[in-house]
């Protein structure tokens, strides 16, 4: 048995720095394994969020050597003997060692309009494949906030004032798409959700454990669905002479 | 041990720089060449017409090459294409230049201002870029024919394979793909949805493929209109094949 050497944040809002830990490699061991082994044989003060420890629950995000990444689903034997560093999700202000406030991402999940159904249209409903089956997709996520702490705009220029992130794209795509929900969003995008801010480099797509295309399916349609409405006089023309019909397509 | 807000030791397979360079470089390069070639004023040598060139637009007698006529639409309709313009934001802005390196650049407005804001626009250069592809295929068609006979030469499968590629390029582009149904809701519940559900899903795989369509399209555009010089300039001949 080998062991492998962690370099852990520990601290808290007024400073910190990274601690060495070596513990013992086992087979499949995933990174979230050494640091439990941290807290049980080492230091039980580390602090640490986690939960299904099956890369559904979305509560261990760090960022291992540098990449935002689940610790659950981090195989220590990926790194072939290297040191391994994990640090906290930088995006968001720390609480203590690897644990950050993420509750900026629940707020701004109550701005965002529920699904909203047309009031005389109370089912039931009679799906269809093809109405649905972009969503599934979106439904995958996890809430990891992976995406969020890459999202330059967040990270490096202090967006949360402006964008509400990658995470609630999909979910804003999710609901825009629905065959049956009747609200627009468009103008929240444009203006509070800050969708202009993303520039689609394609970084949170690159961490997501979910593979959620956020960009190609969620990010890029939703930015192509606000130039309709703001950017497209051709198309304001048409809802000027017809009226604004809400879902699209019925 | 440096603190958490430390520089980050995240390490891709290959050097972070590696794709940014290549990126301003070739670029740099195709845009160059793109300005050289317009300035030539001239791109045909029976049957093949320059992808610059084409249409051939000459508007009264002011006295400008005609590829300035046409250039501007390919040139925007890249410009403002998704997949370029993570490419460019990443290599020539640094906005970021790779996942996790910091930025030095605290400024940052996105796409909510000028210039960036026009990107938004990218759907009015499809429609124009359909129209000059449209015109390609014609040009392609043409170059299979020779003194009104039909052949194949090594530059009719040149300009086959960049029309191709420049077809792929065009049908996966995202605003090609929201207009043909991405732009729907309810796909059973629309007039012709179920048809425009089929033309979403066959422009998917195209889409998801943008950025290979992208480069190979950007290098056949050049490929073939270095055929077409080194024809014009005697350097090369057009092998006949069958």
């Amino acid at each position: 048995m080998t062991d492998a050497t962690l370099h852990v944040f520990r601290g808290d809002k007024t400073g910190g720095d990274l601690r060495t830990y070596q513990v013992p490699v086992t087979e499949g061991m995933v990174v979230l394994d050494a640091i439990h082994y941290i807290q049980q044989h080492e230091d039980s003060t580390l602090a640490c969020r986690w939960n299904c420890k099956a890369a559904k629950c979305g509560s261990c995000s760090a960022e291992v050597n540098g990449k935002p990444r689940l610790m659950c689903k981090t195989r220590l034997d990926q790194f072939m003997g290297s040191p391994v560093t994990v640090r906290p999700l930088a995006a968001f202000p720390l609480i203590k060692d690897l644990v950050t406030d993420v509750s900026w991402n629940y707020r701004v999940n109550q701005e965002i309009p529920p699904f909203t159904p047309a009031r005389d249209d109370t089912g039931p409903w009679r799906m269809y494949p093809e109405d649905v089956d972009r969503m599934f997709e979106f439904r995958r996520c996890i809430e990891c906030f992976l995406c969020q702490d890459v999202c330059h705009v967040l990270r490096e220029h202090d967006g949360t004032s402006r964008y509400y992130g990658p995470r609630f794209m999909v979910r804003i795509a999710g609901l825009e798409m629905h065959p049956k929900d009747t609200v627009s969003r468009a103008h929240l995008l444009r203006g509070r959700g800050g969708i202009g801010f993303c520039n689609i480099t394609k970084c949170c797509e690159e961490v997501c454990p979910e593979e959620i295309h956020i960009t190609d399916n969620a990010i890029i349609p939703l930015k192509e669905r606000v130039a309709d409405e703001y950017f497209d006089p051709w198309r304001a023309l048409l809802r000027a002479f017809r009226g604004r019909r809400e879902p699209r397509g019925t | 041990m440096a603190d958490q807000t430390a520089s980050h030791s995240y390490a891709p397979e290959y050097p972070w720089w590696l794709q940014p360079i290549a990126t301003v470089v070739i670029l740099s390069a195709f845009a160059l060449y793109s300005i050289w070639v317009a300035f030539q004023a001239r791109g045909y040598v029976a049957p093949y017409l320059s992808p610059f060139y084409s249409p051939p637009v000459r508007v009264g007698a002011i006295p400008i090459s005609p590829a300035w006529w046409v250039v501007w639409v390919p040139a925007g309709f890249r410009a403002t294409c998704y997949y370029y313009r993570k490419a460019y934001y990443r290599s020539f802005f640094r906005d970021p230049v790779s996942c996790m390196i910091g930025e030095s650049r605290r400024r940052y407005a996105g796409e909510t201002a000028f210039p960036f804001i026009l990107n938004n626009l990218h759907r009015f250069l499809l429609y124009l870029a359909i129209i000059v592809l449209a015109f390609l295929w014609r040009d392609t068609v043409a170059a299979f024919f020779f003194d009104g006979r039909f052949g194949v030469h090594l530059g009719s499968l040149v300009f086959l394979v960049n029309v191709v590629l420049l077809s792929g390029y065009t049908v996966g582009c995202h605003a090609f793909r929201h207009m043909v149904g991405g732009n729907l809701d309810c796909y059973s519940c629309a007039r012709g949805g179920r048809v425009r559900y089929r033309l979403w899903q066959w422009v998917n795989p195209f889409n998801h493929q943008h950025a290979p369509w992208a480069w190979a399209s950007l290098f056949s555009v050049a490929a073939a209109d270095v055929y077409v010089r080194l024809l014009m300039a005697g350097v090369i001949s057009d092998p006949k094949l069958f």
